[in-house]
C-alpha cells in the first residue's frame, strides 16, 4: 500500500496519463451521454453570467450544467493532487528546454510553473498583462472561435474521425510553434 | 437546415432566440432523462480524475508545454497521441456493439461542420496555448494546485469567449 502510493505520488508516464485522458471519452458518452469537451465551460459561465441578450449565450445553459460541474471536478483535482499527492522528487525539465528559456531571463525552474512569471508582482506588470490578461483572452476567444479546444478538438474531435478537428489541432499547433519560436523571443526582450 | 443546427438558426430567426431553442453547443449533453443535481456527482468525480491526471502527469505545467513546442519531449505528444487513440478504439466499440448509456439511450455523435473559424480560432487559441502554457482544462487544475493569478488568465478567457460571441456574426466563419 505504501509502495503504490509511493508511485503515484511520482510523476505520471504519457502512456499511463494519455490512456486514462482517453478514457475520459468514453465513460462521458455512457455515462450520460455527454461529449468531452472543456471550452464549452466558459461559453456556459457567459451565457449564465453576462448573456446581455447576444443570441452566442442565449440558450438553456441549464442543461449544460454537467460540463460547469465536470470542471469544478478539475478544479478539485488538482487541489488533491497537490495536497496530498504532490510529487516527493525535484521537478525534471528537459536540459535544452532548460537552457532555452534561460536565455529569456528564467532561473527558477524547481517548479511546474516558471516562479519568474506567475508571481503576484508579475501579473500587475505588463509583462503580466501579455502572459495572462492577453494569452487567456487570446485562449478564451480562439477556442471559441475555432469550436473547441484541446479536448473537444484534439482528442473528442480526432477519436470521433472529425476532419475539422484534425484541421483545428493543426491550427492548435501552427499557432504555439508560431508563438513558441517567432513571438516569445521578442515578448522576453521587453522586459 | 436542420434543428441541430440550431445554434446558428437562432441568429437567423430572432423568435428562437429564447430559453427553450433547441441548442446544441460542441460539447452537448445529449440525454433525454433530465438529471438531479446529485446526478451530477458523476461528473464532479470524473472532473477530479481527470484533474488529478492533469497534474501528475504535469500537463498543467507552462514549462511542459514549451517543451512541446520546442521538440524537446515526447512527453506531451505522448500524452495526446495515446489519449486520442484509447478515444477512438472505445468510440468504435461504442459504434460497433451500439452500446448504450447507463439510462439506455443511444451514444449520440455530432459530425463537426468545417468552417474557417476552425483555421483563425485555432491560430489564436494556439498562440494563447503557448503563452500561458495552458489549454482550458489545465486552466481550472491550476488554480486548483494554488496558482492564483491563473484565476487572472481564466476570467480573461472568459472575457474573450464573450468577446467572441460579441462579434460572432461580423468575424468570417
Amino acid at each position: 500500500m505504501e509502495q503504490l502510493f509511493e508511485i503515484i505520488r511520482k510523476p505520471w508516464p504519457w502512456y499511463v496519463a494519455g490512456p486514462l485522458i482517453g478514457l475520459t471519452v468514453p465513460t462521458l458518452l455512457l455515462i450520460g451521454n455527454k461529449s468531452f469537451g472543456i471550452s464549452s465551460s466558459l461559453r456556459h459561465v457567459c451565457a449564465a453570467c453576462l448573456p446581455a441578450n447576444i443570441p452566442f449565450f442565449k440558450y438553456n445553459w441549464k442543461n449544460e450544467i454537467w460540463n460547469l460541474v465536470f470542471v469544478l471536478g478539475v478544479f478539485f483535482g488538482g487541489m488533491i493532487a497537490t495536497l496530498f499527492l504532490a510529487n516527493p522528487d525535484t521537478f525534471q525539465l528537459s536540459e535544452s528546454t532548460i537552457a532555452d528559456l534561460s536565455a529569456f531571463g528564467i532561473t527558477d525552474f524547481s517548479g511546474l510553473m516558471p516562479a519568474d512569471l506567475f508571481s503576484t508582482e508579475v501579473l500587475f506588470s505588463a509583462k503580466g498583462f501579455i502572459f495572462f490578461v492577453l494569452g487567456g483572452f487570446m485562449v478564451g476567444f480562439g477556442t471559441r472561435y475555432a469550436g473547441g479546444c484541446t479536448s473537444g478538438h484534439a482528442i473528442m474531435g480526432l477519436s470521433t474521425l472529425q476532419l475539422p478537428s484534425l484541421i483545428a489541432t493543426c491550427c492548435f499547433m501552427v499557432g504555439g510553434f508560431a508563438m513558441t519560436h517567432l513571438i516569445l523571443p521578442y515578448i522576453f526582450k521587453l522586459f | 437546415m436542420t434543428m441541430k443546427n440550431s445554434q446558428n438558426t437562432a441568429v437567423l430567426d430572432p423568435a428562437l432566440a429564447n430559453d427553450e431553442q433547441p441548442f446544441v453547443c460542441e460539447a452537448p449533453n445529449d440525454m433525454k432523462k433530465s438529471e438531479s443535481w446529485a446526478d451530477n456527482i458523476k461528473y464532479l468525480i470524473v472532473g477530479v480524475l481527470f484533474g488529478i491526471v492533469f497534474v501528475k502527469a504535469e500537463i498543467i505545467s507552462w514549462f511542459r508545454i514549451q517543451e512541446m513546442f520546442r521538440l524537446q519531449s515526447f512527453h506531451m505528444y505522448g500524452v495526446i497521441g495515446s489519449a486520442v487513440v484509447v478515444g477512438l478504439i472505445s468510440v468504435q466499440l461504442i459504434k460497433r456493439f451500439n452500446i448504450k448509456t447507463l439510462a439506455g439511450e443511444t451514444v449520440e455523435f455530432h459530425p463537426k461542420k468545417f468552417q474557417k473559424g476552425q483555421v483563425y480560432g485555432g491560430l489564436i487559441f494556439g498562440l494563447g496555448w503557448a503563452i500561458t502554457g495552458a489549454c482550458p482544462g489545465p486552466l481550472f487544475a491550476q488554480i486548483g494546485s494554488g496558482y492564483m493569478v491563473v484565476i487572472v488568465t481564466l476570467l480573461s478567457a472568459i472575457a474573450g469567449t464573450w468577446t467572441y460571441g460579441y462579434f460572432r456574426d461580423r468575424l468570417p466563419n
